[in-house]
C-alpha cells in the first residue's frame, strides 16, 4: 500500500490527541474527544471538520458550463447567477454513478467542482476525458484547504470572525470574504444536516484559520466519525457504500439530482429507462430496535434475505441503530417491517423516509 | 489504574473472585480503545461459559467487539443496567460497568494463567 496522504492540518490534528486512521488514501483524524460528543455538538453548537482532503477541480472556459452539463445529471442552468450551487451526481453511459459532487458557480465562465477524496484520480480522469478541448480545468486539490463548519451556532462564529458587515452567502451559494484578514471562499453548504460554512482556502492558510476557529471554547474539533453519524442520520448518501458505479441515481434516491430535460448528458438514455420501468431496487432508510446495523449486514424479509445494509450506525441522536439498505422495490414503502441480522440475532428493522432526525438547524429559515 | 485485587486476560476482560463467585468486565484500557460504547449484548443467567470462548459483544459507533471469558462456569447474574446505559462501561469500567457474574467449580483454580495488575500493564504497554 502506498504511503498516506496527509492535509495540512495534520499536526494540528495530533497535538489535539486525534485518533487517526487511513481514510480514501488519507491519514485522517476518526474522533478527538469522542464521536457521540462531537456529533452532538455539531447538533447543538458549532462543530468543525478538516475536509482538505476532499478534490476541488477548477473549469475554466466559454464552454465550461455546457462542458460540465454533458457530464453532470443536474441542470447547471439552475446555478446561471454567480455564486450559486448545486449537488450533483455524474454518470456513466449505464448509469453507474462514478461520484457524487458540488459545483459551485464562481465567477464569469468559471465553475468549482468539489468531489469525494477517494474518487480523485477516476474523477479528474473522467472529466478530461470528456470535456471539450477548449475548456482548462485544472486539478487545485493540493493546493486547497477545504474546513467544514457546521451546527446552529456556526453562522455567528463566522461572522465573528468577518467582522462588521458580514453577510453570509445565501443557503447553497458561495462568496467571497476575510476571516480575520485570510482571504476565503465561503459555501453555504455541507453534509451534516446543519447550516454553516465550508471554508475554502489556500492550503497554506489552513492552519491559520483551523486555529482561529478553535479560539471560540463552543467550538469542537470533529472527526470522520461524527461526520459519518451525522451525515447518516440525514439519510444522506456516502460513495462507496450508498452508490457506485453498479447503482443508478433512481435506484439511490437521487432521481432529484437528474434533469433529464435539460438535454444531452451521460447516462441520460439509461436513467430515464430506469425512470420509466421503475428500478428494481430502492435505497431505503431503516430504524433497527436492537444492536447496530453495519455495512455488508443481511437484510431479510422473513427468512429470506432481500438485501444488504449500506450504510448503518448508532444514531447518537435517536440512540438507536440506523441504517441504509438496497431492498427489492416493492419493499420500500415506509413502514415495511424487515430485518437486520446482527450477527446471532436478528433485529427488527422498519422503513423509513429519510431524514432519521428532523428539526436541525438547516430546517429553520435561512438566514 | 488496574485494581490490584483483580486479575486480567489478553482480550483485556478483568475478573473479580468472590467466594466461588466471579464478576467480570473490561479494563479502563479496553474501554477508551473502543471509545463510547452504545451496546452491549450479554447472554443469560444460566447459560454456561468456556474461559476462552465468547460470551457476547460490546459496540462503539465505529467498531464491534467479541467479549470473551476469563473463566468457565455457570452464568448467576448479568448486569441488566448495560442494556439501558451501556455508558457505564466507559464511566465506571471496574464497578458499574460489570457484565457478568458467573460461578465457578473451583475457585482455587479458577484465576489460574490470568495477570496481575502489573502484569496486565506490562502486557499493555508491549501491546501499544
Amino acid at each position: 500500500m502506498s504511503e498516506l496522504k496527509r492535509t495540512p492540518l495534520y499536526e494540528e490534528h495530533l497535538a489535539l490527541g486525534a485518533r487517526m486512521v487511513p481514510f480514501a488514501g488519507w491519514e485522517m483524524p476518526v474522533q478527538y474527544a469522542g464521536i457521540i460528543e462531537e456529533h452532538l455538538a455539531v447538533r447543538q453548537h458549532v462543530g468543525v471538520f478538516d475536509v482538505c482532503h476532499m478534490s476541488e477541480f477548477r473549469f475554466f472556459g466559454f464552454d465550461a458550463k455546457d462542458a460540465l452539463q454533458r457530464i453532470v445529471t443536474n441542470d447547471l442552468g439552475k446555478i446561471d447567477e454567480i455564486g450559486r450551487a448545486v449537488y450533483t451526481v455524474m454518470c456513466d453511459e449505464d448509469g453507474g454513478i462514478i461520484d457524487d459532487l458540488i459545483v459551485y458557480h464562481t465567477g464569469d465562465l468559471e465553475y468549482l467542482v468539489i468531489a469525494n477524496a477517494a474518487n480523485h484520480d477516476s474523477d479528474w480522469d473522467w472529466f478530461t476525458a470528456h470535456l471539450a478541448r477548449s475548456v482548462e480545468a485544472v486539478d487545485e486539490s493540493d493546493r486547497t484547504g477545504l474546513i467544514a463548519v457546521q451546527g446552529p451556532e456556526a453562522l455567528r462564529v463566522i461572522g465573528d470572525l468577518a467582522g462588521a458587515g458580514f453577510e453570509p452567502p445565501a443557503r447553497f451559494s458561495i462568496a467571497e470574504a476575510r476571516l480575520d484578514g485570510v482571504p476565503v471562499l465561503l459555501a453555504r453548504t455541507g453534509y451534516t444536516g446543519e447550516d454553516g460554512v465550508e471554508i475554502v482556502c489556500h492550503a497554506s492558510n489552513a492552519v491559520a484559520i483551523w486555529r482561529l476557529l478553535l479560539s471560540f471554547p463552543e467550538v469542537q474539533p470533529c472527526g470522520l466519525g461524527a461526520r459519518d453519524t451525522l451525515r447518516l442520520e440525514m439519510g444522506y448518501a456516502l460513495y462507496g457504500s450508498d452508490m457506485d458505479r453498479g447503482v443508478d441515481p433512481i435506484s439511490a434516491g437521487l432521481g432529484w439530482t437528474v434533469a433529464l430535460g435539460k438535454g444531452e448528458f451521460i447516462g441520460r438514455e439509461a436513467i430515464a429507462r430506469i425512470k420509466e420501468e421503475g428500478p428494481k431496487k430502492r435505497l431505503v432508510g431503516l430504524l433497527v430496535d436492537e444492536g447496530v446495523p453495519r455495512h455488508g449486514y443481511p437484510v431479510l424479509h422473513g427468512e429470506t434475505e432481500v438485501g444488504k445494509v449500506a450504510s448503518g450506525t448508532f444514531s447518537p441522536s435517536l440512540r438507536t441503530g440506523i441504517a441504509t439498505a438496497y431492498v427489492p422495490a416493492e419493499l420500500a414503502a415506509p413502514g415495511t417491517e424487515l430485518g437486520v441480522a446482527i450477527r446471532r440475532k436478528v433485529s427488527r428493522a422498519v422503513v423509513v423516509r429519510p431524514p432519521f432526525v428532523k428539526g436541525t438547524s438547516l430546517d429553520k429559515p435561512a438566514s | 489504574m488496574y485494581p490490584a485485587d483483580l486479575r486480567y486476560d489478553r482480550e483485556h476482560e478483568w475478573v473479580r473472585l468472590d467466594g466461588d463467585v466471579a464478576t467480570i468486565g473490561i479494563t479502563d484500557y479496553a474501554q477508551d480503545q473502543l471509545g463510547e460504547v452504545v451496546y452491549v449484548d450479554l447472554p443469560s443467567v444460566g447459560d454456561e461459559v468456556v474461559a476462552g470462548d465468547s460470551f457476547g459483544e460490546i459496540e462503539s459507533v465505529k467498531s464491534v467487539s467479541e467479549l470473551f471469558s476469563p473463566v468457565s462456569g455457570e452464568i448467576v447474574e448479568v448486569n441488566d443496567a448495560l442494556a439501558d446505559a451501556p455508558e457505564l462501561v466507559n464511566s465506571s469500567p471496574y464497578e458499574d460497568g460489570w457484565m457478568i457474574k458467573v460461578r465457578v467449580a473451583d475457585p482455587a483454580i479458577a484465576l489460574d494463567g490470568l495477570m496481575t495488575a502489573d502484569e496486565y500493564e506490562s502486557f499493555i504497554a508491549e501491546e501499544a
